[in-house]
């Protein structure tokens, strides 16, 4: 029997970056705010022994316990999906601070063009270049109205940047220098200089000096070690939500933190949400947990999962394309090339999460595609994130995997190749989406999620023009061997790939296409809002902690509003739909009531 | 410490001088045939010796029962990772020692990983589909490469030729050998990243001897910073650091 207790202002589901952002604002503005978190708490004095590859790296130390909680995959709806058993593809992070903890700190802002696909595709390509099963959409906001936020992530993270010739505009110059440039990141530099492209360094969340956040938060100098991805760091010198948003939230006063916090529904009485259901894992415990406003923000598949097994928004349907909860799920793809070099060592063992060299010149909508059978590109970088010895074997292709010509080869060639790689954008497609899987259940006895996924035209298209490109680059590098990145027939679950998933609540200007407004505040249960990139319409060319920051910011803001407003939508729905005019009556009628 | 590092020499230069690389003591019919099958029931000689072998309480058994299991896993791994003019092979690195403690902890159990049914074998893009435990998996799979070349080469495994291992091998990695439980890929993918992962990861884990691995692939381990190298145009060559030296935090 569930214990119920005191009803709070705002109850967060998860805490990461997202939840740390909304309870520093909400905590400012002296609003109550409870996070529940199922995993540990964690600050820097947990990362002491984290150079270690095999527990941390292969053995997944810091992500989500697969034995409670997974979920299923196939490629196509006539197969039968499966449990994903150990993780391989992404990798989902437990804990407090999430996967914030062991992100590389790579840290960008989409462009306009992403903000407004749809409209600028049809516009300059005629409609429906992709053809129809290709679910395109506006995200409802544009990157003027968004510009403020993705500077205000980076401000409290001290991004270390410099000017993208090619990137989206800014009002403010980054808040801490670029990083150290080395050997690898100059050669890049050059090459890419030489071909006609615009290089510059990548805006980075490991700091180049020790910075001071406007909340008074201290982040500390990157050393450069080797060991951020998939790892803690343990000078307190990658930006996350441990050493930032979170503590501040904490200084308010105004935020409690509850680890151990699994929770299991969303509880609502049909037009709004009254609270969150949560099991306690270590005592077993279960508890109620009554709130005015309900945040959720954990990761893309579980906020698309609890709404779901929770009965909020309406499922989306592959067969007629409504419904939008699990619509739109999108993922990366990863064109590039890599070069093998005889007579040059290079010391790739050294390393940060974001240190890189980077163009845009190909990405968004950066280059004309009226003679290509694709849209958007992607970031293409070259990155030294330190090569750890277990996962990093590289040999030119026609080599033995195993045995003493393996052994020998990717000897050699361990300091003696390097790759260039494109965060390949990924577009909605009609039959790419999430519901609930029918037979298998979690640790609690509720229906996993089951991704339904494969790689579209568009996706192969995009490969092969980027990794041809990447080649390009790395011939003018001097590389004595060059091979390009290949697409495998379907995808695949068990390689890792890229955690840059998204979709499932997506955000936009029509209830009928959409799960949230602009202020991520659901279309049809006001009072709650869905953070994180569970709201991108589609996924774009740069890696999406930037903008998944930026939106938490216009959330908490849109959050404070509501509370002010005493109820009702923030942002007025777009007209065409009937689910819109009901919205619009419903408003009219309250505004009435309120003159 | 003296008698220690000669000990150590002394048994590298056995094993360079005899020729002699694959599968440790028991690992291939030369060895075989020359000292008899008497050696396999020799605890101190089938143990396969490392640099470190004198007072290294960690090479001993946690998982495996019977000595002939962990020969054919030794033989195995020797033939993935083998000793060559760049260094040691699985087997001196202690790679069998470190699958051996794996197998009976967290990663031989599954313990993170989804484990309930029903189990299915899945396309080739669903990924690990078995329900047997990783300990399991390699058993059944230890045992498999023994009938296997029991049934092509009327021997054990630790007793044939490096290219006869590799033969059956290859069988497996090509999933050609049927298996109870799981297929036989299966079992080759974990076994080749188990043995990775054995030559490479920090000492501590009971592999990668003296960090030899590391050494073999200039890797130096966990060094707390390279702010003052990361600009440099030459190769830095650094003597690697273990885990263990961060211990006084």
């Amino acid at each position: 029997m569930a214990q119920e207790l005191d009803k709070v202002e705002v109850v967060t589901v998860g805490v990461g970056w997202t939840a740390g952002i909304i309870a520093a604002e909400l905590g400012k503005a002296g609003v109550k705010v409870v996070g529940l978190e199922r995993g540990e708490n964690r600050d820097t004095s947990d990362f002491q022994m984290v150079h270690d590859e095999y527990r941390y790296a292969l053995r997944y130390e810091l992500m989500q316990d697969a034995s409670r909680e997974t979920l299923t995959f196939r490629n196509h709806r006539e197969e039968r999906a499966l449990p994903i058993r150990q993780w391989g593809s992404f990798l989902p992070g437990e804990g407090v601070g999430g996967a914030g903890v062991h992100w590389n700190g790579q840290t960008w802002r989409f462009l306009p063009y992403d903000l407004q696909i749809k409209t600028m595709t049809d516009q300059k390509y005629g409609a429906d270049k992709l053809g129809k099963d290709y679910t395109l959409q506006d995200w409802g906001i544009t990157y003027e109205e968004m510009e403020p936020y993705f500077y205000q992530f980076e401000a409290i993270a001290g991004i270390s940047g410099e000017e993208n010739p090619m990137g989206p505009p800014r009002s403010n110059p980054y808040p801490t220098p670029p990083m150290k440039s080395t050997p690898i990141l100059d050669r890049f530099k050059e090459a890419a200089g030489n071909l006609g492209l615009h290089p510059f360094m990548m805006p980075s969340g490991n700091l180049s000096e020790n910075y001071e956040n406007p909340d008074g938060q201290q982040i500390n100098a990157c050393q450069y070690c080797g060991f951020c991805e998939r790892f803690g760091c343990e000078y307190g010198a990658k930006s996350t939500p441990n050493v930032t948003v979170i503590p501040t939230a904490l200084d308010t006063g105004n935020f409690e933190l509850r680890t151990d916090a699994d929770v299991v529904e969303i509880m609502h009485d049909g037009q709004k949400a009254t609270g969150v259901r949560y099991v306690d894992l270590k005592s077993g415990e279960e508890f109620i947990q009554p709130a005015d406003i309900v945040v959720m923000t954990s990761y893309v598949m579980n906020n698309t999962r609890l709404l779901l097994q929770s009965g909020l928004g309406k499922p989306y349907n592959p067969d007629d394309g409504t419904g939008v909860i699990g619509k739109n799920y999108c993922y990366q793809i990863l064109p590039g090339a890599t070069g093998y070099f005889e007579d040059e060592k290079f010391n790739t063992y050294m390393g940060a999460g974001a240190l890189g060299a980077s163009v845009d010149d190909y990405n968004g909508d950066n280059f004309d595609h009226s003679d290509l059978g694709f849209i958007h590109g992607g970031v293409m970088s070259i990155t030294q994130t330190g090569r750890r010895p277990i996962a990093n074997n590289p040999v030119p292709n026609g080599t033995p995997g195993w045995g003493s010509e393996f052994k020998k080869q990717s000897l050699h060639y361990y300091h003696r190749s390097l790759s260039i790689g494109a965060q390949g954008a990924s577009m909605p497609h009609r039959s790419n989406y999430m519901d609930l899987d029918p037979t298998y259940k979690d640790a609690h006895g509720n229906p996993l999620l089951r991704l339904n996924y494969d790689f579209t035209e568009q996706d192969r298209k995009l490969h092969e023009y980027l990794s041809d490109r990447a080649a390009e680059i790395m011939e003018e590098m001097g590389a004595d061997i060059v091979e390009k990145a290949t697409m495998p027939d379907h995808y695949d679950i068990v390689p890792y790939q890229t955690t840059h998933n998204t979709g499932g609540v997506i955000m936009g200007d029509d209830p009928e296409t959409s799960a949230v407004n602009n202020y991520l505040q659901m279309w049809d249960h006001e009072n709650v809002f869905v953070v994180g990139a569970s709201a991108f319409a589609h996924n774009g060319g740069y890696n999406p902690t930037g903008t998944v920051g930026a939106l938490a910011y216009r959330a908490a803001e849109g959050i404070l509003q509501y509370r002010e407003s005493g109820g009702g939508q923030l942002v007025q729905a777009k007209q065409k739909s009937k689910l819109a005019k009901k919205y619009k009556e419903a408003e009219k009628k309250k505004n009435r009531r309120l003159a | 410490m003296a008698e220690e590092q000669e000990q150590k020499i002394s048994r590298r230069r056995f094993i360079k001088n005899t020729g002699y690389v694959a599968g440790g003591a028991i690992g291939g019919g030369i060895l075989g045939s020359l000292l008899g099958t008497n050696l396999l029931d020799t605890e101190q000689e089938t143990a396969p010796e490392t640099t470190e072998q004198q007072n290294n309480y960690n090479r001993a058994l946690m998982y495996f029962k019977r000595r002939e299991d962990f020969n054919t896993l030794s033989a195995a791994t020797e033939r993935i990772f083998p000793e060559d003019d760049n260094g040691p092979g699985a087997v001196t690195l202690g790679v069998p020692y470190f699958i051996d403690h794996q197998l009976a902890g967290a990663y031989g159990h599954n313990d993170r990983e989804y484990m309930q049914g029903p189990f299915s074998p899945g396309t080739d893009y669903q990924g690990y589909q078995t329900r047997l435990r990783r300990h399991e998996l390699f058993m059944v799979g230890i045992r498999a490469l023994n009938d296997e070349s029991n049934k092509r080469f009327d021997a054990s495994f630790v007793d044939l030729e490096g290219d006869q291992q590799d033969e059956i091998l290859t069988e497996f990695e090509n999933n050609a050998v049927a298996m109870k439980g799981a297929t036989s890929s299966t079992f080759f993918e974990e076994l080749k990243s188990a043995t990775l992962a054995g030559a490479y990861s920090d000492p501590l884990y009971g592999g990668n001897a003296d960090m030899e691995g590391w050494k073999m692939k200039e890797f130096p381990g966990s060094q707390m910073s390279y702010v003052e190298q990361i600009g440099d145009e030459d190769f830095v060559e650094m003597a690697p650091d273990a885990l263990t030296s961060h211990t006084n935090f």
